[in-house]
């Protein structure tokens, strides 16, 4: 079984894939967290990525957040992607929505706590 | 139900494929599938429900829900329901019986809040799935999964809580079970319900309109949301939170990802309610409590992962 190392660019973080795993659930396995997790089934838009080199397979995903155009300019979710090589990314959350969104639950954990 | 809407009676599910979607909501879940139609919507229901579906998936680019529909008690009453929601301003749509198998006609219009509802009254009564309908025994045999009993409410993201809770309260009659206040007085949620159950449905203050937390169904006891953990560890199914209890309804939980990414809540127990009862109250600066009475601290997707 082929396995690729999957590296985020930005964070120069590395972890293992099995070419039959889809790159979000390898790194949840690893530990590390340097891809955003959301529903794990290409729906939220959470976790979508560019990807800078290298060859992957892809499952379905929301057109909503990677459009048939998008997805052939390298972006992705990555709770859909299949290395196929070694891949590099870099995060590539799609709207100012869901940075405000997450300056929401910031801000709503600091009054609750 | 002063206004004649008697309780949830479906809802229609977005899912990007359908194969894996049945093995979730049949397999997993423990739905029972009844029927399907020529476009290709699958028609389910949980056991203990006497129409012939709660759940209808429909295979679509983008995940989410197409709508949730209330079963109404007569055609007068949904004559009348009609009139108000044009006095009301809403505009509906009216879909045939038999666009949706075995139900009746249904009016459609959309919530300030950016979702679409339905209202009908007939559907076919298929009985409780597996028993007689004279002397039933206690269950049937041969659910699978967490053996889901039956379909309980949506949780919907949106805008214009105010609006929508007008909608709801004034014209449909639901009231007002519990509430989140912010420090600024205004309502950021609101459980409404026209039962003694802790909500039929609910919605959250979020920025974008028309976007779905989740779907819940009902299970009997905290040892069955434990048991739905040990299913959802067994599959490898991406787990959102739980088991944990609610401040909010006090209901014992557990959330889950759909295949393609609609939460799916299993939980049991939690709060009831008369028509003597008034609205409970949760202070936004506590939301982490009325979220996730044990953790105590929201996490990030409750809030940020919609489909």
């Amino acid at each position: 079984m082929r396995q690729f190392n999957i590296t985020n660019k930005t964070s120069k973080q590395s972890f293992v894939c099995r070419e039959e795993d889809y790159i979000l659930h390898a790194m949840l396995r690893t530990g590390i967290a340097c891809i955003p997790v959301g529903c794990g089934g290409g729906g939220c838009g959470v976790c979508r990525i560019n990807i800078i080199s290298g060859k992957a397979d892809f499952g379905r995903m929301s057109k909503v957040h990677v459009t048939d155009e998008q997805l052939n300019n390298g972006y992705a979710l990555a709770c859909r992607v299949k290395p196929k090589s070694d891949l590099v990314i870099e995060c590539a959350p799609n709207s100012k929505s869901s940075q405000q969104r997450a300056d929401l639950t910031k801000q709503l954990n600091e009054v609750s706590q | 139900m002063k206004k004649g809407v008697m309780r949830p009676g479906h809802v229609q599910i977005r899912v990007l494929d359908m194969k894996e979607a049945l093995k979730h909501y049949v397999d997993l879940l423990g739905l029972i599938e009844t029927d399907r139609d020529e476009s290709g919507r699958v028609y389910l229901k949980a056991w203990s429900e006497v129409d012939k579906f709660s759940v209808v998936l429909r295979e679509a680019d983008e995940p989410g829900c197409d709508f949730m529909a209330f079963k109404v008690v007569d055609e007068d009453a949904l004559k009348q329901l009609e009139k108000d929601l044009v006095e009301f301003g809403s505009t509906i749509t009216h879909r045939e019986a038999g666009d949706l198998k075995d139900c009746g006609r249904r009016i459609q219009f959309t919530s300030a809040s950016g979702h679409c509802f339905e209202l009908y009254t007939d559907k076919k009564y298929t009985g409780k799935w597996g028993l007689n309908a004279v002397n039933p025994e206690a269950w049937p045999r041969g659910l699978k999964g967490m053996k889901a009993v039956r379909f309980d409410h949506c949780l919907f993201y949106g805008d214009a809580l105010a609006e929508t809770y007008d909608l709801f309260v004034n014209v449909l009659g639901f009231y007002l079970a519990e509430q989140v206040i912010d420090p600024d007085g205004n309502r950021v949620a609101q459980f409404l319900s026209l039962s003694t159950k802790a909500h039929d449905i609910a919605f959250i203050m979020h920025e974008e309109k028309g976007k779905f937390h989740h779907a819940s169904f009902f299970l009997e006891t905290w040892e069955d949301i434990l048991r739905a953990a040990d299913l959802i560890s067994m599959e490898n199914v991406p787990i959102d939170i739980g088991p944990t209890r609610h401040g909010l309804t006090h209901g014992k939980t557990i959330y889950f990802f759909d295949p393609s990414g609609n939460r799916t809540e299993v939980f049991a127990g939690g709060d009831y309610n008369y028509p003597d009862h008034k609205p409970t109250t949760w202070k936004a600066e506590d939301l982490g409590k009325a979220i996730f009475y044990h953790d105590r601290v929201l996490n990030e997707r409750f809030l940020t992962v919609v489909t």
